[in-house]
């Protein structure tokens, strides 16, 4: 964990609602792992006490990049960020997805809409490949699957108005997968993406007695664990309890995460 | 001649009067990356209850202009978590350990301070008679003078440590409670707690936090920090730690003026957690441009 100021190396837009922000962090960018996080400090935000949370989406050398989606207060303001303005970030934070998959298993991402770009970050450090199922409410909503078929990885897609891909939610080519594609294999899941989708995911992973690593996303205050924000009931050897999900998490094996919404 | 930062507050020595308040910098090794513990005056840490606490249902925290409001319920693993798992961390360090206590009856509050008096390496007992998210305890105690009489004479009564009642902002006359506390025994006062308030959600008509409603902290309740804080100056002689919206030090400065001989951060540890070193060095630099000897000259220092 570090505190510095970067600079902005780049802010593109990712097709109509979406924009990537590659940040100068040479302490910090070479500790990213995927799943993990940055806190981002918004300069233009002046009444704003919070930091902004962004799972990270790239991190090459000194430079580490965000896929974000405006969606608040916080990310209509970064609008406004332009190359060489200073931004001020925390991190690496949180505890990232396991790198080890089992030499048995096969990797399965689930990505709902950009909750692709960790999971982006995790192909991209894994040493096997897979397959990325990513669904979205509209096609533009469905991001980096020509990144992922160049690292190799297989990719299916669904979106809810069926304009590309299958029509409806992800677990339609998901479940059709699981039963016509594992031949034996075992699955070993990674997901992102929202609640209900997480829960679907560790659901049939506990079904079939594999493991699934989801990326919860809570409203979080320090992002370091320290005011109990952002909690989320788990198991923990056998004992309910609150774990913290920007420090104990965001990545919890679905076994581990009590549901309650 | 470099000024001297040192203090001795209620018999606790610091090396400067800047702390990190209750709730905002956890038990100490959550920020311990980022901030060098050594050069801090004091932590408080995050409020102790007699057995472990599990706190309010989530959302607990919103974002406000200029503030933030919470009700995180005082989650805690309890004295025996808390005195096992991180004072070995604490005594560590050379830094004075402020350990904020709270019950939901003057017995759990007196118990409380009993066990401290015996967990070596604390230097003095903040209690939490203001928390505005706790059902029971909290500032049911702290808005109510007998109330806050009462529950300060026993938990003097039961540990040798000094002690510091933590007071409400929502009292009509905090003059009066900073009075009562020093009269039954407390060797100085935390002010102020955070403002009960609450946020809704205008498109479901719901409140934003689970518990309805929470406390403000932050830049925005500043000004009214350092009116209270000047208020109670007034009343007491016992030694006042100020806090409430400190994001430099300036603000800082500000209530040693009004009247607090110490300082405590809170929620700017989260927007920009080298908060308290940078407050430590504008203090510095504030008394050397003064030509003042001793940040104790600050202190109650204001020209009326």
């Amino acid at each position: 964990m570090r505190i510095e100021n970067g600079t902005i190396v780049s802010h593109e837009p990712m097709g109509p609602d979406y924009r990537v922000l590659i940040l100068k962090l040479p302490e910090l960018a070479p500790l990213a792992r995927p799943g993990q996080f940055v806190h981002l400090r918004i300069a233009q935000l002046h009444d704003a006490v919070l930091r902004r949370p962004f799972s990270i989406y790239k991190a090459e050398g000194s430079h580490l990049s965000i896929l974000y989606k405006t969606v608040g207060r916080g990310t209509a303001s970064m609008q406004d960020l332009r190359i060489d303005d200073p931004v001020n970030i925390v991190g690496p934070l949180g505890n990232g997805f396991p790198l080890d998959v089992p030499d048995t298993a096969t990797p399965v991402l689930v990505a709902g809409g950009y909750g692709v770009a960790p999971l982006y970050f995790l192909a991209k450090r894994m040493k096997r490949r897979g397959v990325l199922f990513i669904g979205g409410a509209k096609a533009i909503d469905i991001l980096l699957v020509d990144d992922f078929l160049e690292l190799g990885w297989e990719v299916q897609v669904a979106t809810d108005d069926g304009s590309l891909g299958v029509k409806g939610l992800v677990t339609a080519p998901l479940d059709a997968w699981l039963q016509t594609s594992l031949k034996g294999a075992r699955p070993e899941f990674y997901a992102c993406g929202p609640n209900g989708m997480l829960k679907a995911v560790g659901d049939r992973a506990i079904k079939g007695d594999w493991k699934a690593w989801l990326s919860l996303d809570r409203h979080m205050g320090c992002g370091v664990g320290a005011c109990l924000a952002c909690v989320q009931k788990v198991r923990l050897n056998g004992q309910e309890t609150l774990a913290r999900v920007c420090k104990d998490g965001p990545i919890f094996e679905a076994r581990d995460v009590i549901w309650e919404d | 001649m470099k000024p001297t930062l040192d203090i001795t507050l209620a018999g606790i020595r610091m090396k400067n009067p800047v702390m990190v308040a209750s709730g905002t910098f956890g038990y100490g090794p959550e920020y311990a990356e980022l901030v060098d513990l050594n050069k801090l005056g004091a932590i408080v840490v995050k409020g102790i209850s007699l057995e472990p606490w599990g706190g309010n249902r989530t959302p607990r925290m919103v974002e406000v202009p200029g503030g933030l409001i919470n009700a995180i319920g005082l989650q805690n693993p309890g004295v025996k978590g808390f005195t096992e798992k991180y004072m070995p961390f604490l005594r560590n360090h050379d830094i004075a350990v402020i350990v904020n206590i709270w019950g939901k009856t003057i017995e759990e509050y007196t118990e409380v301070a009993a066990r401290f008096d015996q967990v070596e390496g604390v230097h003095g007992l903040e209690i939490n008679i203001s928390c505005p998210n706790v059902k029971a305890g909290g500032s049911s105690f702290g808005t109510n003078l007998d109330s806050t009489a009462k529950l300060v004479a026993a938990v003097r009564a039961r540990t040798r440590l000094p002690i510091i009642p933590k007071l409400a902002p929502n009292v009509s006359d905090i003059g009066a409670f900073a009075k009562v506390c020093e009269d039954n025994g407390a060797d100085a006062l935390s002010l102020i707690n955070s403002f009960p308030a609450m946020a809704i959600d205008i498109e479901t008509r719901k409140p934003v936090l689970a518990n309805v409603s929470g406390g403000l902290s932050g830049p925005a309740i500043h000004p009214i920090a350092v009116k209270l804080v000047f208020e109670a100056a007034k009343a007491v002689k016992i030694p006042l730690i100020a806090l409430g919206g400190i994001t430099s030090a300036k603000d800082a400065i500000e209530f040693m003026i009004a009247g607090a001989s110490a300082v405590a951060v809170g929620t700017a540890n989260f927007t920009e957690p080298l908060t308290s070193l940078e407050v430590i060095d504008g203090i510095a630099s504030y008394l050397a441009r003064h030509k003042m000897k001793s940040v104790q000259d600050l202190v109650r220092s204001i020209r009326l």
